[in-house]
């Protein structure tokens, strides 16, 4: 059982002055063992915090990141599946399936994280799964309105990842799972 | 009395102790033969071992505990009168003939015991004799021990008077009386007792003086634990005496001792009743006396006594403790000139201490107290003194820990002034304080007038003020703009008119702030204002304020006007993604003009502002992104902004960028939507001019580097194909598809990549999803049937 955290877009301080008090306290050191982080952290500080609960931290960068040296793209292998990372401003048009579809293929991973739209969202689809874990502070987006903070928690085990997603709404963490399998022929699957 | 030495002293004390032991020893044999006489002489003889002068109070103290034990033995032996048959009166007498004055008292203040518990002699007469006698005794030291003995030997009968007299109101009078006179006499002693001499001797007199306060204080504790003595005859008697003896010592060892002493004695309920006396006396004392610890102290007692029922806290407010008491710390601040700041600042933290215990809810005091200190501060030079300025910070920080809210402490009036007085650097310091404690409380500030008061409160912070040199490391300052960015975020207001408000006072004094600021608070200003936007597009017409109405349209041109501002910095690159989206806002309002702007100056500054290759292709795919998603425009202006931005993309300096942002461009032409435009041709053409451009890249790859050039950048082409192939564009055929996939072929087999390299593995995952859509059946399968892989 391997735990992965995936967030991003907190755009700390610019759209937001911290996470929620709720998710922070839910989130401690030492019980997840990779983070990924979509970008658009903004500040150090934010890397430094999620650096606290996680030394095993990757991110790619989002267009408002302090930190422009971060990658566009990332891939990493944990356990049985590849995974892709990537902010999404690149990916036009901005939240499309079928765009975010060419890059898991560039990419050529199993799950491919994405942002910028805010918008938690979990598609499966002959290539693979597309997560975009929404904004983890509830931040403004041109793209989403009423967005409410969420994150994605990734438990991996064999062939097997359960996507539980936090949300914050009116006040309270509210939480869902979806369940993968993955196969090795691309036939299509019962999801 | 000078000591040669610690050598010098252990000697005689030894000496001392053996000779009360030799004494002793006869006085005990003649205890029990019953001889008067004998035990009489000797114990005379033992008691003149207390007659030295060379023992310091410590070493003195040792000799009187011997000497005192024995007594006790005596004192027994002269209570039982059938073992020496004398009378108490008789042995009253007797005594008197010892040699020495000293023997001569302590033996008769043994036997005044006896006598007392006898009653066989008015009690006022004996003790009124006793006291009055000791008077024989000056020596300091030798004196506060045998009056400290007249003391100790009686207290027991002082203390029951009550029950053991019948009630009788004057002999309770008549105890409080002795033990006030018994006092007077100690304390007359004690001051006595101080080297006016400067250095070395007065230092050490006062350390010797230190270690008798107790005897003197004693006193007070007795008075203390009397019964009978309540309020009244505390406050008409006890008190008043005292403190006249404590005034007129003149003596700051003295005062500041006995202060404390009788603040800590007496019972809290007493203080408040007697408040003004008690005060009274404050500004009477010497200069050198501590007097902020002893008020403190006061204040810290009250203030515990305040928290124990309700009914004291009314109390309080009949008494009008807190004038009191603020009355008392300006007079003292005012005769005590040569008061350094620190002291002055520091009893206006405890009084505002106490204000904020006892009076929490009387925010007017509590302002008061900051009213008087900023006085006091505006008649002295700026401060230079760190420990002046700690307690003009712990001043400030008490209201924010007490109310944990500072919109409470907002509506202190003389709070900003308080600040006023800091040096810059505090002055900062004390700003983040401020912005942390809302940050850690999650406070929100909801209305304009706090708004602007908080901003008045952290000004060293946003602006440059008057004089200011800073020298502030990078590294701090970005931290105390990063916490005013965040706390744009925590002023907030549900009702759009009030937030439209705050808006235009962030707006402000952001402008304000100078363009090393600039980069770090416009952004917050920006998206709490398109927050508030969007609040009002839910909204029916124009939300018609007192001054001004808050419409989407007046927050776009304060939101154009510093952006602009923020540009100029420079900060292009964050100024232009801030236009954006605002530009997406307006076009969420419906307001197709405003758009417009705001597209022209994300281009003009792209234009002239973005050299950077990296910095162009990020805000391409933000213009791109942003452009293909905009229903408001006409088809003019559409045209126009999308031309332009194909434009931008095919000048793109390396020739993978352009490919890339050139057929991203395609999407400028088809919009998924029902009443999206949906132009196949500008579509294909953008592909094409993509193919063209990535066969460019591949041939300049031959020349220059001997090997082939990016073929993901087909397979990326390819996959653009497929995407509008399958949205139903007709003018991408099959064919088309059938080609540039052969095209890919042939590319891979004449590259020297080796299989598994990206394009390679983008290819296969490619054709396993054409054929999976093959594979689907029905009208995707259809269209994909005659494409052969």
């Amino acid at each position: 059982m391997v735990l992965v955290l995936a967030l991003g877009d907190l755009h700390i301080p610019h759209r937001a002055a911290d996470l929620p008090p709720k998710f922070k306290s839910m989130l401690v050191p030492g019980k997840i063992q990779h983070i990924i982080c979509t970008g658009n952290l903004c500040i150090k500080e934010v890397q430094d915090y999620l650096k606290t609960l996680c030394p095993d931290l990757h991110i790619t960068r989002g267009e408002y990141d302090e930190e422009t040296r971060y990658p566009e793209t990332k891939t990493l292998t944990i356990g049985q599946f590849k995974l892709g990372l990537c902010h999404g401003h690149q990916v036009i048009p901005w939240g499309d399936l079928d765009s975010l579809a060419m890059l898991q293929r560039q990419l050529d991973v199993d799950i491919l994280v994405t942002g910028h739209t805010h918008q938690f969202t979990a598609y499966k689809h002959e290539g693979g799964v597309v997560i975009n874990p929404g904004s983890a502070t509830g931040a403004y987006s041109s793209i989403t309105y009423d967005v409410n903070p969420s994150f994605v928690l990734m438990d991996i085990d064999g062939l097997r990842v359960v996507v539980y997603v936090y949300e914050l709404i009116d006040g309270e963490v509210k939480v869902d799972k979806i369940d993968f399998k993955k196969t090795t022929t691309t036939t299509h699957s019962a999801h | 009395m000078m000591l040669n030495g610690a050598e010098d002293e252990e000697k005689w004390l030894a000496e001392g102790i053996a000779g009360i032991q030799h004494n002793a020893f006869y006085m005990h044999r003649a205890l029990d033969s019953n001889n008067l006489r004998e035990a009489l002489k000797y114990s005379a003889q033992m008691l003149s071992e207390l007659r030295t002068s060379k023992l310091s109070p410590h070493k003195y103290y040792e000799l009187y505990m011997r000497a005192f034990d024995e007594l006790r033995m005596l004192e027994m032996f002269f209570k039982d009168e059938s073992k020496h048959g004398v009378s108490v009166v008789d042995l009253y007498e007797l005594v008197q003939h010892a040699g020495n004055i000293l023997p001569r008292l302590y033996l008769l203040c043994t036997v005044g015991s006896v006598y007392i518990k006898s009653k066989e002699a008015p009690v006022k007469e004996l003790l009124k004799d006793l006291v009055e006698m000791c008077r024989g005794v000056q020596h300091p030291i030798r004196g506060l021990f045998l009056r400290s003995y007249l003391a100790q030997i009686s207290r027991d009968k002082l203390t029951n008077i009550g029950s053991d007299h019948e009630g009788d109101v004057d002999t309770v009078m008549d105890a409080v009386e002795f033990v006030l006179q018994n006092f007077s006499e100690m304390n007359k002693l004690w001051v006595r007792m101080q080297n006016q001499e400067p250095g070395r001797a007065r230092e050490k007199r006062k350390k010797e003086r230190s270690e008798l306060q107790d005897l003197v204080g004693k006193n007070l504790h007795v008075l203390g634990q009397i019964e009978r003595v309540d309020l009244d005859m505390y406050k008409e008697t006890v008190l008043p005496r005292v403190l006249e003896q404590v005034v007129n010592c003149k003596d700051d060892l003295g005062q500041y001792y006995l202060m404390d002493c009788i603040i800590q004695v007496f019972p809290d309920e007493y203080h408040l009743q007697t408040l003004e006396a008690l005060l009274g006396a404050c500004p009477q004392l010497q200069p050198t006396v501590d007097i902020k610890t002893v008020l403190s102290r006061l204040m810290d007692r009250l203030s515990k006594y305040a928290a124990s029922s309700t009914d004291v806290l009314h109390e309080f407010l009949q008494v009008e403790a807190f004038t009191k008491l603020s009355n008392t710390i300006e007079k003292v601040i005012e005769v005590q000139v040569d008061m350094p700041a620190v002291g002055a600042i520091t009893l206006y933290v405890s009084l505002l201490t106490f204000t904020l215990r006892v009076h929490p809810d009387r925010l007017d005091y509590a302002d008061q107290v900051l009213g008087a200190c900023v006085k006091k501060l505006s008649n002295m030079p700026k401060l230079e003194d760190s420990l002046a300025t700690k307690q003009v910070v712990a001043l400030l920080r008490a209201p924010l820990e007490k109310y944990n809210d500072i919109v409470t402490a907002l509506t202190l009036s003389n709070y900003p002034r308080v600040m006023d007085h800091l040096d810059n650097g505090t002055n900062k310091v004390m700003a983040m304080v401020i912005i942390e404690s809302i940050m850690k409380n999650n406070t929100c500030i909801s209305t304009a007038d706090k708004v602007e008061v908080l901003f008045e409160l952290i000004k060293g912070l946003i602006k440059d003020l008057d004089g200011a040199v800073d020298e502030l490391d990078e590294e701090d300052f970005k931290d105390e703009q990063n916490s005013v960015a965040k706390l744009i975020h925590m002023l907030y207001n549900d009702e759009p008119e009030e937030m439209g408000k705050i808006i235009c006072i962030v707006w402000k004094h952001t402008m304000a702030g100078g363009p090393k600021r600039l980069p770090f608070t416009v952004p917050s200003l920006v998206f709490s204002a398109l927050r508030l936007v969007r609040r009002l597009q839910g909204q029916e017409g124009d939300i018609v304020g007192e001054v001004v109405p808050a419409t989407p349209k007046k927050i776009f041109q304060l939101l154009s006007q510093i952006i602009e501002a923020l540009s100029a910095v420079p900060s292009p690159e964050l100024a232009l993604r801030l236009y954006l989206h605002c530009a997406e806002a307006a076009h969420d309002c419906d307001l197709e003009h405003v758009a417009y702007e705001f597209f022209t100056q994300t281009f003009v500054l792209y234009e002239e502002e973005i050299a950077n290759s990296k910095a162009q292709l990020t805000a391409i795919h933000l213009i791109i992104g942003a452009l293909q998603r905009m229903t408001v425009f006409g088809v003019e202006n559409r045209d126009t902004l999308t031309h332009k931005a194909t434009g931008y993309s095919a000048r793109l300096l390396k020739k993978p960028d352009q490919c890339r942002a050139v057929y991203t461009c395609s999407h400028l032409f088809w919009v998924d939507d029902e009443d999206g435009i949906r132009d196949g041709e500008r579509v294909l053409l953008c592909l094409k001019r993509a193919l063209r451009i990535a066969n460019a890249a591949q041939q300049m790859a031959n020349v220059a580097r001997g090997s082939s050039g990016p073929i993901t950048l087909f397979v990326e082409i390819l996959n653009k194909y497929l995407y509008f192939f399958e949205k139903g564009n007709q003018q991408i055929t099959a064919a088309a598809i059938q080609d540039l996939i052969e095209l890919i072929n042939t590319e891979m087999q004449g590259d020297s990549a080796n299989p598994g390299s990206d394009p390679d593995v983008f290819l296969a995952s490619t054709l396993r999803y054409i054929q999976f859509q093959k594979q689907k059946g029905g009208i995707m399968g259809g269209k994909f049937e005659s494409i052969e892989l």
